[in-house]
């Protein structure tokens, strides 16, 4: 193979992806990035530079308390699904005999990812309304004697909706990474007599934690930017910084403070990335 | 206990474990069947429910269900524009899976073969769609569209879906080059090949179900994404957000009727992945 060639080739076979991912998010990225200097002055907006609007993030009650709110959700969020999704991956990978069985529940888990992302959060606005399914099943039994409004339009409807839906993102990396995991470590450290638990806690979890740290990223980051699930189900003061950025580009017209939001998304899913690298190399086994 | 690694492999085996251990291990078996079934529960009830109330002669989505009617189905056939939403978003997902594939696996090949400065930083941006919620790159590319004077249509959208789901290719495409001995191609290019017949006559074979698994879920991503549609869309709907707009609207069996079919078509995707998935292991 000549060098030369080699080199043409990969030019030309580089160059559209290399441009495209120029144009369409590198670029993007710089505009929004710009515009989050900008000052709005209605109707328009001024170029400037002043951080005005990243101030406003953190000083506005406005702002930062939709922040704190979105970050205790996505914290919840990632936290059920952990405690859901980690026991079925441990039972999946370790402990399930039946490989038939395995393939079954584990494509069972993963399943619901290829339904409509939208249809899965409108089902629980069915299922927990006022006027829903799960109240009038409720009343239908006698639990209840009036339809209670406490399940819908609130975080608690807003977690069990989300948990719902990212619970497949975290059970496939944990299942990955507990699959990897060499049955002779766990064998030798039964052998040296230690009990399960602690083999679990000392051997298991931590050659795990790749895994776990993967499903946290996926699950934290898709849920601090959602905006479709508040709107279903989280009621007026369900709203989390998405919503907030949705407002900002069409009704509130203010342009550069939606653009700090959007960095300020950004800027965390890039902290949550290097994290869970960190994570992820800590753990990592160190050979191969 | 006389070989713990015997009794932990035979577990409720009751010759060498004392009782105390294999009743231990029973309890913890019983503990993770009800789990699993309790979940199992708890992800396919709603779904579940979504479809059964598709067949629901009320209004309402209450229980008691009252009867079953055929009538919201044949109300979706009378809808000219969730005909139309579900046109668009065939025409959308086909263009963006079609574009993402063109501009995907050449990317992964190049990260995969070439090295050049930046590479990491390349890898990491293509993935980034990954973790990185739909509202940003849908305001980032509106902005970019704005400022270019594009008029947003459904033209702009499968840009942003391509863009979006690049990730998406990349990293299944990535997965499977990895797995694939350099030595088929540099045999290839020893009896002379060109590169480009090497690709097609080599790379593109091994890596075919890669390609078609990605594309699939590129496809299915697509005909279901909202936030980059949202912001990215003029007057013409996909059907998730004609969905989305009539749930504004409040809550109709008609919207479980048009899920029940999403529920189906998702389903024969799933059943086509598994097959692609099984021809990869042979």
């Amino acid at each position: 193979m000549s060098p030369i060639r080699d080199r043409a080739i990969g030019v030309a076979v580089f160059g559209v992806p290399l441009l495209w991912i120029t144009v369409f998010m590198l670029l993007p990225y710089a505009i929004i990035f710009t515009y989050s200097f900008w000052t709005k002055q209605y109707p328009t907006f001024v170029p400037g530079f002043q951080f005005g609007n990243y101030l406003a993030l953190f000083v506005d009650p406005q702002y930062f308390r939709v922040l704190m709110r979105t970050l205790k959700v996505s914290l919840l969020v990632s936290l059920f699904a952990f405690l859901l999704a980690y026991p079925f991956a441990y039972y999946l990978a370790l402990r399930c005999k039946s490989s038939a069985l395995r393939t079954w529940l584990y494509l069972a888990v993963i399943a619901p990812l290829w339904v409509s992302y939208l249809l899965r959060a409108y089902v629980w606005k069915t299922i927990l309304g006022t006027e829903g399914i799960l109240n009038s099943f409720l009343m239908n039994v006698g639990v209840l004697s009036e339809p209670s409004d406490i399940f819908l339009y609130n975080q608690f409807a807003m977690v069990v909706t989300l948990t719902y839906i990212f619970i497949p993102f975290m059970v496939m990396p944990i299942y990955t990474a507990l699959e990897k995991i060499p049955r002779n470590l766990i064998e030798a450290s039964s052998d040296l007599g230690m009990r399960p638990i602690p083999t679990f806690l000392r051997i298991i979890l931590p050659l795990s934690m790749p895994g776990v740290a993967a499903g946290f990223t996926m699950t934290f980051c898709l849920t601090f930017g959602d905006f479709v699930a508040p709107f279903l189900v989280g009621g007026p003061d369900g709203n989390l910084v998405a919503n907030v950025i949705v407002t900002q580009f069409g009704t509130a017209l203010n342009w550069p403070m939606g653009s700090a939001l959007a960095i300020f998304v950004l800027v965390i899913v890039l902290a949550v990335l290097s994290l869970s690298d960190r994570v992820e190399r800590r753990y990592s086994p160190k050979e191969t | 206990m006389g070989t713990p690694l015997a009794s932990s492999i035979v577990g409720t085996g009751s010759r060498a474990s004392p009782p105390r251990a294999a009743l231990n291990r029973y309890a913890a078996d019983t503990a993770f069947a009800t789990f699993v079934a309790l979940l199992m529960a708890f992800l396919y009830i709603p779904i579940w429910v979504l479809i059964i109330f598709s067949f629901n002669d009320s209004r309402s989505l209450t229980w008691p269900l009252s009867g079953f009617t055929l009538d919201w189905y044949v109300k979706l056939w009378n809808n000219q524009q969730l005909l139309d939403a579900i046109g668009n978003s065939f025409y959308v997902a086909s263009c963006a899976t079609v574009l993402t594939l063109l501009v995907g696996v050449p990317a992964a090949l190049a990260l995969h073969r070439i090295n050049f400065p930046g590479k990491k930083l390349f890898r990491r941006l293509v993935v980034l769609p990954i973790t990185l919620p739909g509202v940003v790159t849908g305001i980032s590319m509106l902005n970019l569209f704005r400022l270019l004077g594009f008029n947003l249509s459904l033209e702009t959208v499968i840009l942003g879906h391509a863009t979006a789901l690049l990730a998406v290719v990349v990293t299944q495409v990535s997965a499977r080059l990895e797995r694939l001995p350099k030595s088929l191609e540099e045999a290839s290019a020893d009896l002379g090949a060109s590169p480009v017949h090497t690709f097609f006559h080599i790379t593109l074979p091994n890596i075919r179900s890669a390609v078609i698994g990605a594309g699939l879920l590129s496809f299915v991503l697509s005909f279901d994404e909202i936030p980059v549609t949202f912001f990215l869309t003029g007057r013409d709907n996909t059907l998730p957000m004609y969905i989305y707009s009539t749930m504004r609207r409040g809550v109709t069996p008609e919207i479980n009727a048009v899920g029940t079919l999403i529920v189906l078509f998702s389903l024969v995707l799933i059943i086509l992945a598994v097959i692609a998935n099984r021809e990869k292991r042979l």
